[in-house]
């Protein structure tokens, strides 16, 4: 990777490149590699084809092949000075589709996962209510219950690549994100049943881990599209999701998620805890900060091909994919570059498009065998337009650590092989 | 004042993102239905449940309680219990979060986010010391304990000087001086028009040019290829191998109950907040445990042990059944001033259990 060259193409030359290869394609018919000699996948007798396989019962909680065993959720020991308060990373670039299987879903913990026990498990509502109120796991499966989709996305994803491009995967630049089908009662429920007086304009979601997590919600949110989630993906919650129940707080940062949820208060003003406070606020350049950022601004990457997902293939038909989603809406259009920006290409969106929920784009094209510069560039339904890094930075500066919503930038050498790379 | 318009704004802020996003919500689901005076689920809690619960401190006090402490016990309690990680000044050890000092930093390269530099609340401290810390025994101090380690937090900022008493009378006397640096969230005004509006789509540079690249850094983490190359089989036979090995050890030690071992690892969850044993283990929060049972005390180089362990190692103390037994059950009563963050195993039988998992891990000394 050391000996990539340079790179520095013109729109001159990129056009001419792109000139020859659609030429070359268009002169004939389409010419199959040919074998040197018969394939023993094919000739020999595979051992699944002769034996019989495993029963029924050999696996009463499916895995993956062990050919997909590194389809791992992975850390970076660095970043943090302890395992049980830190963050792995979804493999982005393993994925397809929008929705992240359970056991994927990247973790972020700060003091470890918290075993609940449900039959001791309680939620409790209390503060500016008419009536404090306990709840077992059985009383919560009474109410009402909605099937959503969204993304969870830590406000700190791509917190590492505000000075330059450091990490070179999208698992580990892009993974503080997964995309879940909850099924859970809407809080607007659990709030009416308790009745919120009409100076409770803030909530503290607390949970019952080691860390006794708190953020405060203002009221307007809660009401609107919060969720007790218990499932997620169609089985009960992970363990390190939260289980039995979490918050879900659509298109907000992730750290508002309150997992291992155990009680709601009900207030007249922000809290002003840790997470608020000492975290989770953007440091601007002049020392100021900025807090109570809560949504997630629209944001993409092209998760194939990526550093750990190389072009193997050589020339020529390549797909393209990635991921884009918004804090504030749908995202109707992606566009994509080959060229690190000079010109861009819809891509096609394909899958659900929910309300705050990942998206899946492709573009297919095919490669000429010459260094690229991949970028994708989300558009989401308010109309806002994904900005590049210097956009960015121009406005907050480099000290933020979170928000980072940047346009990210792959270049491809003539090998296939991605880096992480930042453009000008 | 100014608060009340700050909360205005976001709340004008939010009603309009609702107004817009409420329609496309529709598309997923068909709204569960409410109920007229609600559905008579779950109960009234008591008011001792939520005492018990409700913790939380408020800048403006709301939440505190009656009581009060000083700076120099809170002093000794920082060191007992805080400086393990956070360092005995607040620097910090590794990369634990740095508590004090990083004044001027906030507008530089590397700034210091600490209490006294960057946090806007002291009841922020106060919340966060009392339900999260100390790490691996969140809840453990008393009242009392959290106002005098708050008080030495402060003084360590150079906030108040060491004859300092904070107590919930005084609470909101002390200004902290990075209170008036958050703004709030401004997006909408500064970045949201900015960054809308249909953008290039060709011709939109002239060339482009790579200014920054991954590879120089090279902090990535190592991906297994050959994980990918070379999976492991599903099923391995390997039982009888592992039995034939045993009986070929001809001085192996008796292999400790496993059920005792197992219920020792349910218990070791408590201390792997800190501690690390078996392969590749290594000394972080607390030392690591390998070659300890039966090793004197404090035996692991490059750990910093307490003054109070090096006192007793240097009265000759071993890790034996009985030094190992007391000192699990009562940390900080059998060797006083030590820097376990942890309050004690409940009974002996626990005790068994988790010396017995230690044991199995590789913590017998050689």
């Amino acid at each position: 990777m050391t000996d990539t060259p340079k790179f520095t193409q013109s729109r001159r030359q990129f056009l001419a490149g792109a000139a020859v290869a659609t030429g070359a394609a268009a002169t004939g018919k389409l010419v199959h590699a040919q074998a040197a000699g018969p394939d023993p996948a094919i000739t020999e007798m595979q051992p699944w084809t002769q034996y019989l396989g495993a029963g029924v019962d050999a696996a009463p909680y499916g895995m993956p092949s062990p050919h997909e065993a590194h389809v791992v959720r992975r850390n970076v020991e660095w970043l943090t000075a302890d395992t049980v308060s830190s963050v792995n990373f979804t493999p982005l670039h393993e994925l397809e589709g929008i929705i992240t299987p359970n056991g994927l879903c990247f973790e972020r913990h700060h003091s470890g996962v918290a075993e609940i026990d449900p039959g001791q498990h309680r939620l409790m509502i209390n503060g500016l209510v008419d009536t404090p109120l306990v709840f077992t796991m059985e009383d919560l499966m009474r109410f009402p219950r909605e099937n959503r989709t969204y993304f969870l996305e830590c406000a700190a994803n791509s917190g590492m690549e505000w000075r330059g491009s450091q990490l070179n995967g999208c698992q580990f630049t892009h993974g503080m994100i997964h995309n879940v089908v909850y099924t859970g009662i809407p809080l607007r429920l659990l709030l009416e049943e308790a009745g919120v007086k009409t100076n409770g304009t803030w909530i503290l979601p607390e949970g019952a881990d080691a860390s006794g997590m708190t953020r405060s919600i203002p009221m307007e949110k809660a009401l609107d599209d919060c969720m007790v989630a218990t499932h997620m993906n169609g089985e009960r919650l992970r363990p390190e999701q939260g289980y039995p129940v979490r918050l879900v707080v659509p298109g907000w940062e992730g750290n508002m998620w309150v997992k291992w949820l155990r009680r709601i208060e009900v207030g007249d003003a922000p809290w002003h805890h840790r997470e608020e406070t000492s975290k989770y606020t953007d440091l601007f350049s002049d020392g100021q900060a900025r807090r109570f950022t809560w949504e997630m601004d629209a944001k993409s990457v092209i998760t194939n091909p990526s550093p750990q997902a190389p072009i193997t293939h050589g020339p020529g038909p390549t797909v393209l994919t990635g991921v884009a989603w918004s804090g504030r809406g749908t995202i109707p259009r992606v566009d994509v570059t080959l060229d690190g920006g000079i010109n861009w290409h819809r891509a096609r969106m394909s899958g659900p498009s929910f309300d705050k929920s990942m998206h899946r784009f492709y573009f297919e094209f095919d490669w000429d065998g010459r260094p690229l510069l991949l970028q994708s560039r989300a558009h989401d339904s308010t109309g806002y337009v994904q900005p590049t890094k210097d956009q960015l930075r121009e406005i907050r500066g480099v000290n933020s650590i979170y928000h980072n919503n940047g346009i990210q930038t792959w270049a491809i050498n003539e090998r296939g092989e991605a880096e992480n790379v930042e453009v000008g | 004042m100014s608060k009340s318009v700050e909360l205005m704004k976001t709340l004008t802020l939010s009603t309009a993102l609702v107004a817009v996003t409420a329609t496309l919500a529709l598309a997923q689901e068909n709204p569960a239905p409410s109920r007229d005076g609600g559905f008579g689920l779950g109960r009234a809690a008591l008011p001792e449940e939520v005492a018990a619960w409700d913790i939380d401190i408020r800048p403006d006090g709301q939440g505190l309680p009656v009581g009060s402490g000083d700076v120099w016990t809170g002093e000794e309690l920082y060191i007992d219990n805080c400086a393990v990680c956070h360092g005995d000044f607040g620097e910090a050890v590794g990369r634990w979060p740095v508590l004090a000092g990083g004044f001027g930093t906030l507008d530089g390269d590397d700034p210091h986010k600490t209490i006294g530099s960057y946090w806007p609340y002291l009841s922020t401290v106060w919340d966060y010391v009392h339900r999260a810390m100390p790490y691996g025994a969140a809840q453990s101090l008393s009242d009392d304990e959290v106002y005098a380690i708050t008080a030495y937090l402060m003084y360590l900022n150079n906030m108040v000087d060491d004859d300092f008493e904070l107590s919930n009378e005084n609470f909101l006397e002390v200004p902290m001086p990075n209170e008036d640096a958050f703004f709030m969230d401004d997006r909408e005004a500064t970045e949201l028009a900015v960054f809308s509006g249909e953008p290039c789509m060709e011709n939109c540079a002239e060339s482009i040019e790579i200014t920054a690249r991954a590879a120089v850094l090279n902090v990535t983490p190592e991906t297994e290829e050959e994980a990918a190359a070379e999976p492991e089989a599903v099923v391995t036979p390997a039982a009888e191998e592992e039995v034939v090995e045993v009986a070929a050890e001809p001085e192996a030690p008796a292999a400790p109950d496993p059920e005792l071992v197992a219920a020792g690892e349910g218990l070791w969850r408590q201390c792997a907040s800190c501690h690390q044993i078996g392969e590749g283990a290594v000394s972080r929060v607390g030392p690591m445990l390998n070659n300890t049972y039966g090793a004197p005390v404090a035996s692991h180089d490059g750990f910093r042990y307490s003054p109070a362990f090096m006192e007793a190692q240097a009265a000759g103390m071993v890790w034996d059944d009985e030094a190992l037994t007391a000192y699990l059950l009562d940390p900080r009563g059998y060797i006083p001033g030590n820097r376990m963050a942890f309050r004690g195993l409940r009974s002996e039988e626990d005790a068994a259990a988790l010396i017995a998992y230690i044991r199995a891990e590789g913590g017998d000394y050689e």
